[in-house]
This record gives C-alpha cells, structure tokens and sequence, in this order.
C-alpha cells in the first residue's frame, strides 16, 4: 500500500515485519519469553536481527512448524512449543505472536490456547500474551504497538496505583534509562511499558540466566489499569490500536497522547505533562539540561543552518526528528518511512508547520529504491536513519549519515545512542553538528583545524 | 578465564546429566544426538541422529528452507535478480546478512547484491492469489536493472495459498526474453536450511548449468563448490589457484556469476568444499557431462596444500605438479612460522564449534595446527553422511521432509557427456590415493572421547561450557552474545564477524592471530570488579 507510488514491489524495504515488532515489546516484560507460532525460519532470522543490533542474547522460541503442520493446522505443535518453553526456561509470561504462516492457514490461537489452559490447567501455567501480527499487514511498528496492547488486555487490572503509565514506544536502551531518570527527578513514580533497557543491554552475568533480568515487573502491569494516567508516545498512533487506548476505553485510565519527545519543544511538551502529573515544577538538574541544549543550539547554529537534511524510519521516529531538525534550523526536505498509518503527513505538518518556511516532501508506505530516486533532485547535506540506507542513499550521494533509530548494525552501541528528552536532543545536536564539519573538513584542501 | 579443565570430564557423564533434565520423549530423541565418539574396529564411526525436525519451544541454531536457498546458495551470485515472493520480513532478513562479498570486473558490471527485491505481498494477495503481483515485480525489476537473469523464491505463505510461481517463472522468461527461473523453497519444507541448498541445486541445475557450450581456455579446468566468500576467502583461492596455473572455471557460488554457471560443465573436476549444500550439483554434473568430483579443504594450511596437491595429481601433468609444489613451498613455512607465533598463547587450550554443515568439521584443521584440542563439535543442519562418511548414504532413512524435495533424474547427456579420464586411469588415481565421489565426515577424524552433538540448543551449550571452559567457541552470532556473557569468547563461523579471509595460506595465518587475540584479550577478567575476587576485603570495606 504505498501512496502514490508508481511500483507495486519492493526493493530495499525500510520497515520490519510485524512479528519482530512484537518481540521486541516482549522483551521489555520481565520474566517473557517470546513466542513465534510458524516455521522456525521466522523466528531465526528475527532474532538475527535484533541480536545485531543489541549485542545481547535474544531467544525467540517458535512452534517449529512443518508442511504437515502447515496442511493440517500448528496447534499440536504449539502447544508442545508452549510446554517446553515453561519446562526450559520457567517463564513468568510468553509472548504469542503468529507469523505469515499461521495467519495464512487461519490457525485459531485463541481457541488452541483456551484448550490448553483446560488440558494443562493442573500445572502452574505462565500469563499467556497472544497478539495477531501477519506481516502483510502492517509493519514491526504495528507488531510493537500490538503486543502491549495484549499485554495490557491480558494482565491489567483496577488495583490503584500512584504510578503513571509511561508508554514510550520504540525506543533505545538508553532513551529508557533516560525516561526513568526524569521520572525519578519529578518524584513520580512510572510504569515504563515495555523496559527492555536491561534485558537487551545487560552487564556480564555471573551465572547462566535463562531469561535475560530486567523488564517491566507483570505485578506492575496488572496495575496499570488502576494508573492515575497514561502517557503514551507516537503522533501516528491511533488509540483505537494502543494499550494507552485499551487502558482508557476500559478502566478510564486517562491518556495523554504525546509526540515522541524528540528535540527541544517535543520535550517542553513531555516536561509540561510531568509538571502536571506530579504537581512539581521542572526539577533544576533537567532545567539545566534545557539551559545547556539552548545555548549549544545558539553556538552550534552556524554549522547546521539551512543544511538540507533527509528523514527516514518508523513514522513517529521520523515526526520527532523532523521537529528536532525544523527547530535547530535544518532544512528537512523529504520525511519517509515504510510504515503508512496515513497519519505522516498531519504529524509532520503539525511539528513543523510554524516554523518551516515550506513543508518538507513526506512518503510513507516507501521503500528506500523510491527514497534515493527522491534524493537524487533534492540534494540533502545530511540524512537522519538508520543504517539501512547507508549503501544505496549515503554512500552514494557522499552525504554523512547520522545512525539512529533500528536497526544500527555497522557502527558500535546502537542500545546506548540516546534520542529523547533535553540530553538526547543535545546529543543529537552534538552529532548532527560534527557530521557537517566532518564532511567539510574531509571536503577541504585546506584542512582545517579550527573550524 | 580457566582455558584448561578443572578436572577431567567424563563426556558420557556429562551426557547423562544434560538428557536427565529432558522429558522422556525429548530426552531418547537427544540422546540419539548426542554421541561420545568412539570408532569401531573398521574404522567406522557410530550413527548419530541428524537432519530430524527441531523441537518446538526448544531454541535451534537453524534456520528454514527459503534460508538456505536464497541466503546462502544464490545470495553470493551477484548478477542474478533475486525476487523474494512473500511478506516484506523473509527478504528483509536474508539482505546482505552473510557478509559474502564479490567483485564485479568493473565498476559499471552488474552487482545487484545490495538490492532486495521482494514483493511485498499484502493482505489481498495472500486472500486473491499473488501471482499477478509477482509478474509485475518481475517485470518492475525487468525494467529496472535490465538483468540477464531473475530468480523467484518462495515463501511461506506462497506455497499455501497456491500461487504456481513455476508458471509466472515460465511466462516472463518467454516475454522478457532472460533466463527466469523460480524456487519452490517454503521455509516449512524441510527441517532446515539443508532442503533448501538441496533446491537451489536442482534449479541450477535445471536452469542454468550447462547452457553455454563455448569453451573455457585453459589447461587445468576447475570448478569450486560450496565456497561462500565470506569475508573474501574466494578473492584467496582465487589467487592461489591462478598462481598455480589451474583455471576456476565457476564458483558455487563465493564471487560468482551467471555466465560462470552457465558454463560449469565445462569444468574438468569438481572440487567440493561445502559438500552439505552443494553435493548435489557436483553429483548431477558428473552424470549428465561426465566430470568426476573430490572433497577438497582449503580451512588450515596443510589442508590447503594437501588439496592444492590433490588436485595437480589429478591432472597428473609435470607441469603443474611443479608450479603447485613451488607454491605451496613458497607460502607454507610462512603459514608454519605465523602458528609458531601463536602457540605459546593457544597450544593446549580447547575449541568447540558448532555451526553450519561443514566448517564444524573444518575448521578443527586451523586449531590443530594452533595446538588446540576440539572438544565438542556438531553441525546445525548436516545429515548423517557429514558426520559419518558417505559410506552410509545407502542406509539413511529418506524421512518425510526430505521425500518433499525432488530428487532429480538425471541421465548422461548423449552429445555433451565426455568422461575425463578413462576407467583405468581413475583406479590408477584412486590406487595413488585420490578419492572421488567421497567425503568421510567429521566424526571419523576427531579424537576418540570427544562429544558430537547434532542441532545443538542453548541448554546443552552452557552445559558444555561450564564444564569444560572451553578458550574459544565457534557458532554464529545468535550464539555469540549468550556464551560470551558466560566469559568465553565465540568466534563467529558463519559470517567472521568483521574478520576473514580464513582460507588458503594467507587466511590460516589470519585465523591464527584471531583466535590469539580472543583467548588472550585481558576483557574477560574485568568481569569481575577488584573487590569481588577477595569477599572478604570488600565485606569490611563496604560494612565499616
Ligand atoms: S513469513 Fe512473515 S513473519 Fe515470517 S519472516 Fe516472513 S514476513 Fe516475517
Ligand atoms: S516465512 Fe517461511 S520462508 Fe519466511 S522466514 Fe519464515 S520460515 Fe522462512
């Protein structure tokens, strides 16, 4: 589903199948394995793929199915798949998410399940997660987005609770650890759903652990249904699809829908929540921060003004860092994901809208064949992504790329490369500004040493 | 980091412990598995269990079918379009993963390796039928890159909703006029990527091999089978073979081309590295044209001189046999003296590997030749004639999976078959200790007491690993995070990691300093903080 695109196939997708979406969400719950009901194949190369990224071991188990199973339906074999994951690994909860496969022949996940729950109700059974997640439908983003949802759906319940839900979407490691320091300087105690910052950038371990520590406690996500609110990230998102809505739709727990605080404005616009939530003004350690990103926004202004810049990723990766971009005085000339919400271009318009003389180009639904076929009439300086669009967009145009954003695998500490709040906007700034001068230094004959 | 064990581990003992934690059914389908090594009296080794399906739930190195099709027999071909027909995530995943690496002659020649083409099939395909979709990829890409050839793949969801891609393959190649060829290789096929190598044999072979007859120049033709070029080991046998007068006629398929497939057949023998995932077509070539195939090794520097060696015999030319013994006198004492470097850090030290369908077995060469024990090894998705010899081919259960994958007929083609050395000339060959059509497996050349594990799983890794603390383990990079948290540092043998080249002379020596630097790197004893080596000391010190 591309808008107005003139191809009907894909080269050099820029979005994830829906399935990887969903286990990375699982991960961020502690004690959660996840769970591919399909091949094998699906799952191997999933865990592939995020493991490049995090450098962290990432086990996705799979129901292994073969054509038998294709022909004649999984649910043997995922009922099997379910029992040795509790045996082996003793999870608290596991994270169900069906592939191209099950969804093709229509197996019934929630009927096997409930026949299971019956069949083995005399064993301790884990919180079973399931989420639908074909990927001819949808992206990773929609995956993600899903399975909180399903973890929402299944575990929450009324119980009070004094802390807020912090729903903050795909993000690094580091923005997590990030998220919950600001928290902690407003003295509001948070829910961040899903909290992989440990599960997927851990320490060494002292001994073997089945399933990596870390994650958002269950007990904490049994409560969130009785939070005094929900903040929950993504201009693209619809409510309807969330576990921010769920949360709302079913025991009133209010949602403040939020941009991803990217960027100095997207933040004030999270600070302003948090002042509002905890009833405290802006702590003086992240006032500070604020003071020290505005005042390298002046200093550094002359080394990004008017540079033409290029966007691409998950769709509320690339509003946030449209605004960032608009803000500190780039130029954004083409916003693109692969992800096509249909929500791209009134999220863009409304982050930039007042400050940009003339809207930058936005494609959704894109693959980067059409993103560098653009690039070639709209000459950026720089490019925002992540590391998909290196060969076939920054080599080729000798434009620096600044990595951000999923998945990073040809450069180091993709977990620690930190997107949000005044510090993320101020190490993004930092590196935006030294790719500019990298690139004119290295241009030069002149080779200049103080520039 | 203990590279020595604590005291010596009785491998039946331990075999016992891993099963005991197992349910029955899980546990007799392991231990089948599971095999401490021990040849009979004929030099045999025991049957091991191998090529059976996974587990459910239980956590495999392995990958599917389309994997091992479009991942690793074709994705190294740079000039074939290949056209993953699915959802965006199969193609998404198999893009440029492996790390092969290729050379295009010049800068303008076609590469279409940094490109993934996939149809991107979305709801109303999967409910409608895909096939129109596909045809117009095909023609997209057609119109594109204007390609000499496409490849179709197959997944999942294709072959259940019927889409006959055989037929969209067939019409395209009449109205586009270029080779179009398609691969039925669902990732649920087969029990592993092996049914998809075995796939991609076929339809090479059925497509591809053979069509150009114009003759190869050249004295001493070879084809190489199953060599990747990961990490540029092509761009080093390339080289070494060039040095020694012997023309590649084709790669299967590190650094190779359309048109070298194409005229393949032309080869005078074929040397197989791979054997799991290239066999086939070493074994169709010789039928239908006539040229005789041997297992080679170019992993270790006496396995690289030993096949350089094999090879000159073949040919039996004094020529060649000369160059050959020159090289090969020119390049092993450096070889010798880059092991010497390293063995006072390596020598006694121990190796596991468990990865792929061959290099598990291969591999061992270079850390003998480092002074390093292989202790444990076993393949992800090898049959039993990778592990045991070829002798046993006539007694492997076809099972069910496996029966799903053509077997091709294949007859002497009546104009074109020309065998290459007489019936006499071959026994005399093999009476000199040329062994054609043979691959005597892994199990036979490791140490008695050794354990051999197929399909290996996380649980029986660690288990491994606590108790033997092994100084290296070779897998891949799913593997490579959980072990090294555990402080022993895995060396990745699908892709190298960032390394390579590991073959030939030049690459035995970069080996070497790889594994030296990993089991000496100082990283692993910061593991522990200062104050946690003596609890006592950080007791009083974080209590007064
Ligand atoms: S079949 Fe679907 S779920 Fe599996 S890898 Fe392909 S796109 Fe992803
Ligand atoms: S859907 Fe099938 S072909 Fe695709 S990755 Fe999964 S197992 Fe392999």
């Amino acid at each position: 589903m591309k808008d107005g695109s003139p191809f009907v196939s894909t080269t050099n997708a820029c979005k994830l199948c829906t399935p990887l979406g969903a286990c990375l969400a699982f991960k961020g719950i502690e004690g959660c394995v996840p769970f591919l009901h399909g091949s094998q194949g699906c799952a191997t190369y999933m865990r592939r793929y995020i493991i490049s990224h995090f450098r962290e071991p990432v086990d996705i188990a799979s129901s292994a199915l073969g054509e038998k199973n294709a022909i004649y339906g999984g649910g043997a074999n995922l009922k099997k798949g379910l029992l040795n994951v509790m045996d082996k690994y003793g999870a608290k909860a596991i994270g169900l998410a069906t592939t191209c496969l099950t969804e093709t022949i229509g197996d019934d996940v929630k009927m096997i399940l409930s026949e299971f729950r019956s069949e083995f109700g005399d064993l301790s059974l884990p919180a079973i997660l399931p989420v639908s997640t074909p990927s001819y439908s949808g992206t990773h983003m929609d995956g993600f987005t899903g399975a909180l949802r399903a973890a929402v759906d299944v575990l929450a319940g009324e119980e009070k609770t004094p802390a807020v839900n912090v729903l903050s979407g795909f993000v690094s490691p580091e923005d997590i650890r990030h998220l919950k320091t600001i928290c902690r300087a407003f003295c509001l105690p948070a829910t961040i759903l899903p909290d992989y910052s440990d599960t997927l950038d851990g320490g060494a371990w002292e001994e073997y652990e089945k399933i990596s520590p870390g994650g958002t406690p269950i007990a904490a996500i049994r409560a969130m249904g009785g939070a005094p609110a929900s903040l929950e990230f993504g201009r693209t998102l619809d409510p309807a699809r969330t576990a921010g809505g769920l949360l709302e739709e079913r025991f009133g727990v209010k949602r403040l829908g939020l941009g991803l605080p990217i960027g100095l404005r997207e933040t004030d616009a999270f600070m302003a929540a948090l002042e509002e939530l905890s009833g405290r003004c802006l702590p003086r350690a992240l006032g500070a921060e604020r003071a020290r990103l505005v005042d390298a926004l002046v200093d550094g202004h002359k080394y990004v003004a008017g540079k033409r810049c290029l966007i691409y990723g998950e769709e509320d990766l690339a509003v946030g860092l449209a605004s960032f971009a608009a803000e500190i005085g780039l130029v954004p000339v083409l916003v693109a994901s692969g992800g096509s919400s249909g929500r791209l271009t009134s999220a863009v318009a409304a982050v930039s809208g007042d400050i940009l003389r003339e809207q930058p180009q936005v494609a959704s639904g894109v693959d980067f064949y059409e993103i560098a076929d653009k690039a070639k009439t709209l000459a950026p300086d720089l490019i925002l992504g992540n590391s998909k669009g290196y060969r076939v967009l920054a080599k080729e145009l000798n434009v620096p790329l600044v990595r951000v954003g999923f998945p990073i695998h040809d450069r180091f500490g993709a977990s620690r490369v930190i997107h949000l709040g005044y510090r993320g906007a101020q190490s993004l700034f930092d590196r935006v500004a030294n790719a500019l001068i990298e690139k004119k230094q290295a241009d030069s004959d002149i080779g200049y040493g103080y520039i | 980091m203990t590279t020595k064990p604590k005291k010596t581990v009785d491998p039946s003992v331990l075999k016992e412990e891993m099963l005991r934690k197992y349910p029955p059914k899980v546990a007799r389908k392991r231990s089948k598995q599971i095999l401490v090594n021990e040849l009979d009296e004929q030099g045999h080794s025991q049957e091991i269990m191998s090529n059976v399906r996974t587990i459910p739930g239980i956590i495999t190195q392995r990958g599917c079918t389309y994997a091992g099709c479009k991942g690793v027999v074709l994705g190294p071909t740079r000039d074939i379009v290949n056209i993953t027909h699915g959802p965006i995530g199969c193609g998404f995943y198999s893009w440029l993963t492996r790390r092969n690496q290729t050379l295009p002659p010049t800068p303008e020649s076609e590469n279409y390796m940094p490109y993934c083409f996939s149809t991107d099939m979305g709801e109303h395909d999967i409910v409608f039928g895909g096939e129109k979709k596909l045809r117009q990829a095909v023609q997209e890409a057609f119109d594109a890159m204007n390609p000499k050839a496409i490849g179709i793949f197959s997944t999942c969801p294709v072959g259940l909703i019927g889409d006959d891609v055989h037929a969209v393959a067939r019409d395209m190649k009449e109205k586009l006029g270029i080779n179009v060829f398609a691969f039925s290789c669902e990732g649920y096929k087969g029990v592993s990527q092996s049914a998809g190598h075995h796939i991609a044999n076929n339809q090479l072979f059925k497509h591809v091999i053979g069509l150009d007859d114009t003759p190869t120049e050249g004295k001493f033709k070879i084809n190489l089978l199953g060599e990747y070029n990961i990490g540029g080991d092509a761009f080093e046998l390339e080289e070494l073979f060039t040095r020694c007068g012997i023309t590649l006629v084709s790669t299967f398929s590190g650094n190779s081309s359309y048109d070298q497939f194409a005229k393949s057949h032309s080869a005078d023998l074929n040397c197989v590295m791979c054997h799991r995932s290239i066999n086939y077509v070493a074994e169709m070539i010789e039928k239908k044209f006539g040229a005789p195939w041997i297992k080679v090794n170019f992993i270790g520097g006496e396995a690289t001189a030993k096949s350089l060696r094999r090879i000159a015999q073949y040919f039996g030319d004094k020529e060649l046999i000369e160059r050959v013994e020159a090289v090969i006198a020119e390049e092993l004492p450096k070889v010798k003296a880059a092991a010497e470097e390293v063995l006072p850090t390596t020598e006694g030290k121990l190796a596991m590997l468990f990865v792929g369908g061959s290099r598990a077995h291969h591999y061992q060469e270079l850390f003998h030749e480092m002074g390093m024990k292989t202790i444990a090894a076993g393949y992800e998705f090898a049959h039993r004639d990778d592990y045991e010899g070829r002798h046993v081919l006539p007694s492997v259960k076809v099972d069910a999976d496996s029966r799903n994958i053509e077997e091709l007929e294949v007859e002497a083609d009546p104009a074109r078959y020309r065998a290459r050395k007489t019936p006499e000339e071959l026994k005399a060959l093999e009476d000199a200790g040329v062994e054609f059509k043979n691959y005597p497996g892994m199990m036979m050349e490791m140490e008695s007491k050794t354990l051999i594990i197929d399909d290996i799983n996380h649980y029986e890794s660690e288990a491994l690993i606590e108790k033997y603390k092994p100084a290296v383990f070779c897998a891949g990079i799913k593997e490579k995070y959980v072990v090294q948290k555990l402080g022993v540092p895995l060396k990745q043998l699908h892709n190298y990691d960032v390394g390579g080249p590991y073959a030939g002379f030049g690459g035995a020596a970069n080996f070497y300093r790889e594994i030296a630097r990993l089991v000496s790197s100082k990283v692993w004893t910061y593991m522990k903080a200062p104050w946690e080596e003596n609890p006592e000391l950080s007791a009083t010190y974080v209590w007064e």
